[in-house]
């Protein structure tokens, strides 16, 4: 028995670890592909060089994090089966589906594109090319939609009958599993965290190399851009939050009153704890800092409403208290911080001084890894929210694992610290290298001459096609550099 | 219509276009070691580095669509081939960040060269063993795996192991014959000849295994009516490995990369006729472990849908990149 424990925990562990690592990667690449989708669609509408530079040095960030994002991911695609057998033999029928619709509409429309995306801008010709940036942004997109709405559906389950041999089978409508309570709430959610956190990251470049010269004019582009979207998207964000935590708490009580830290009831109108040490044993919020009758009033926009707490729920129908009430606070915590910086740069924006503001820079630095900060504890509160179940109410996380030895579970969750930690780390140095770069007129694009004369897009073209024709893209419209110069 | 049915052949399809596609570019970096830095590795690498992503893909779909329309099978062969599944995953992971990071590390490029060769290896090797265990049956009770967790190792899964390398660095040769000219065709040739006559040894003894190995397979194989229907297929093998061979040694093109996936699809077939109807073979067939009609049928939409879309960009997406690779900038 007690062994089953340890093989449960590690393999808890594990995919906590694995899909943690693999979040960051798509909360990037989804909003940097949309960011290179409309660089390039600037550059093709104004014809202004500056976009198309800014597009060239995104573009080499972006393939080395979306070649991260497609091999953790496909350790999550298998995980299920390797770590959660009865899980996907009982949840098969319902969720199978919509992941295998994910396959099909989204996975291989990115890695279809991608191809061309990168290497192919001197074959293809401007528009074609834009087409292949636009597919990979959509794949993006759609993999979002549906595996968040697999998500959705294990936290809020609907739609679905019990069988005789004990799984998950569909009933009469695909939409009622598709777009289950939570789903709409959650993609939305999701989607613009995953565009803040890009646009703070872009931020944060543009400001780092404002700092060492406030004239760099790629720099003040996508800083100013950057700005727009902490603007104009954090409020949006925010507001969408709210909403989502209104869903949660008509669907999910139980993990609201963890993240509030609401261990009793309040008959009438419960308090919003700012800060405190929740502790389970007593059951109280220890040094609470609060606002009296704050709760109520954001939950129930009424100050005197009841709110129920955790008194009410059975024990073992308990999530963790302290891991939800920490997550959710430094989500939120960021999400204000975000908007002080979207109103902050407003501010400066409005003086005609954004690019003259070195702490507004400092502090846009400072912010670059923030989105990925909330996304992992919103991630955290969400998923942690929902124990002990893994399918909300109906299947517990301790029901659902593979049955395998703890050894057997220790020694892969010990390889993939090791080899994520390693090569992930590599990974991520080598794209903070790319951004330590001033972006520069002639940007490269992703290359492979860094190195001697061979490049992937220097695969001889088709007899159909000519290089040197009109269809072909400017490789570099200014003087003084040349995509062509071998290194 | 029996659209478990149509589903095992829409799995064996996806497997099957895996296999070739991932197929040649493991191959590539299983044979990586033996080509020359610098030149010939770059030109190797280029060759696949705009399709590699793409040919992954058939795994997921593989292994999603096993899950999503054979959730039993897919809840069983993974934890009884864990170790291999795991490490498969982490072999993916070297390879395919090694085709971004070698160029943007110019002083560990020798250090990523390794990974892209071992974690392809790897992958490979743990592909063809998954295949065995499948192969030498799995104890299932109450629909889970009732085996310990290193029943996948024997020498028959070793056997299966090292026929999956080969076959996948013969395709690996024949696609860079393709794809390359000059003194790395002729060396893609060497490596083809020689991966080739081993793949079609392992071949025939993965065959002539799996007849000793289970006295049902010996049956299908063996005896009268059956033998009727099956016998085309290693008299068909016979053929296209003989006419590759002799591709190998003269074409300059396509065609024992053609015939290279030929002989592929021979083998999965033979593998399909040995292991029919079973999902998980002697324990559960595809009907037990299949999802529901109405699960089926939501997905079939989606397949008769995507499909014909995704053959077509991943087709037009080769014809961008097609030819010998790499000649601007050779002076």
């Amino acid at each position: 028995m007690l062994e089953n424990l340890d093989a449960l925990l590690l393999a808890r562990i594990q995919f906590a670890f694995t899909v943690s690592f693999h979040f960051f990667f798509p909360a990037f690449s989804i909003g940097l592909a949309s960011y290179l989708m409309v660089l390039e669609g600037l550059w093709l509408t104004t014809g202004r060089h500056v976009y198309l530079d800014l597009f060239k040095y995104w573009l080499k960030i972006f393939a080395i994090a979306f070649a991260m994002g497609v091999v953790s991911g496909i350790v999550m695609s298998y995980q299920f089966g390797t770590n959660w057998s009865v899980f996907s033999d009982k949840a098969g029928p319902v969720i199978g589906p919509l992941m295998a619709y994910e396959v099909l509409t989204a996975f291989f429309l990115e890695a279809g594109f991608l191809g061309v995306m990168l290497f192919g801008m001197e074959k293809v010709g401007k528009k074609l090319h834009f087409f292949a940036t636009f597919m990979v942004a959509l794949g993006t997109f759609v993999s979002a939609f549906w595996i968040l709405s697999v998500n959705s559906w294990m936290q809020t389950p609907t739609g679905y009958l019990l069988g005789e041999n004990g799984q998950f089978l569909p009933g009469d409508s695909w939409a009622a599993i598709i777009f289950n309570p939570s789903f709409p709430y959650r993609l939305v959610h999701t989607v613009m965290a995953a565009y803040l956190t890009t646009a703070f990251v872009v931020g944060a470049v543009g400001a780092w190399h404002l700092l060492k010269d406030r004239a760099n004019p790629h720099a003040r582009k996508m800083f100013s851009m950057a700005m727009w979207m902490a603007a104009i998207v954090t409020p949006a964000q925010i507001f969408a939050g709210d909403m989502h935590g209104l869903n949660t708490l008509e669907h999910q009580p139980a993990k609201v009153m963890a993240m509030e830290g609401h261990y009793q009831s309040h008959p009438d109108g419960a308090p919003l704890i700012l800060f405190g040490i929740p502790d389970s044993e007593t059951r109280t919020v220890r040094y609470a800092i609060e606002i009296p009758k704050m709760s109520s009033l954001i939950l129930k926009h009424d100050i005197d409403a009841p709110l129920a707490g955790l008194d009410t729920v059975p024990d073992d129908r308990e999530p963790p208290v302290p891991i939800l009430f920490w997550s959710f606070r430094i989500m939120v915590g960021i999400g204000f911080a975000m908007l002080g910086i979207g109103l902050w740069s407003l501010w400066g924006r409005v003086r005609g001084r954004l690019y003259d503001m070195p702490w507004l820079h400092r502090a846009a630095v400072l912010m670059g890894p923030s989105g990925f900060a909330a996304v992992l504890a919103g991630w955290i509160t969400t998923e942690v929210g929902r124990q002990p179940f893994v399918i909300y109410g109906l299947l517990r996380t301790a029901d659902a694992a593979s049955p395998l030895d703890a050894p057997a579970v220790a020694a892969s969750l010990l390889a993939f610290i090791i080899v994520y930690f390693t090569v992930f780390g590599i990974g991520v140095w080598y794209i903070l290298k790319l951004m330590g770069k001033p972006p520069h007129p002639g940007e490269k694009g992703v290359k492979r001459g860094d190195v001697g004369p061979i490049r992937t897009a220097g695969i001889t073209p088709g007899p159909t096609q000519n290089p040197g024709g009109e269809e072909t893209l400017p490789t570099d419209p200014q003087p003084g550099s040349s995509d062509k110069e071998p290194a | 219509m029996d659209l478990t049915v149509v589903w095992a052949f829409i799995i064996a399809f996806a497997v099957f276009a895996y296999v070739v596609m991932d197929g040649f570019d493991l191959g590539i970096g299983i044979l990586f070691p033996t080509f020359q830095p610098g030149r010939e590795r770059d030109r190797a690498m280029n060759s696949i580095a705009p399709v590699w992503d793409g040919n992954e893909t058939w795994l997921v779909l593989g292994g999603g669509g096993l899950f999503a329309a054979f959730p039993l099978a897919y809840a069983v062969i993974l934890p009884a081939t864990y170790p291999l599944i795991i490490a498969m995953l982490l072999g993916l992971v070297f390879r395919g960040v090694a085709f971004e990071y070698r160029w943007r590390d110019p002083a560990h490029q020798k250090f990523w060269d390794v990974a892209f060769s071992g974690g392809s290896f790897v992958a490979a090797l743990a592909q063809g063993m998954t295949l065995g265990a499948l192969l030498q049956g799995i104890d299932v009770v109450d629909r889970a795996y009732a085996g310990s967790w290193f029943d996948w190792l024997t020498p028959y899964t070793l056997l299966t192991g090292f026929g999956t390398v080969a076959g996948y660095a013969l395709l690996g040769a024949a696609w860079l014959i393709w794809k390359l000219d000059g003194d790395e065709q002729a060396h893609a040739r060497k490596l083809a000849i020689r991966w080739g006559a081993a793949t079609i040894v392992l071949m025939g003894a993965v065959s002539l295994y799996n007849i000793a190995l289970n006295a049902e397979y010996a049956d299908r194989w063996l005896t009268a009516p059956e033998i009727y229907y099956v016998a085309p297929v290693p008299i068909l093998t016979a053929i296209v490995a003989i006419s590759m061979l002799r591709a190998i040694r003269t074409e300059r093109n396509s065609k024992p990369f053609w015939l290279g996936i030929a002989l592929f699809f021979l083998g999965m077939s033979g593998l399909g006729v040995t292991i029919w109807p079973y999902a998980v073979p002697e324990s559960v067939t595809i009907w037990e472990a299949a999802v529901p009609y109405r699960s089926q049928a939501f997905m079939l939409v989606g397949v008769a849908l995507t499909m014909p879309l995704i053959i077509a960009y991943t087709a037009w997406a080769y014809w961008v990149f097609r030819g010998k690779v790499g000649h601007e900038g050779y002076h």
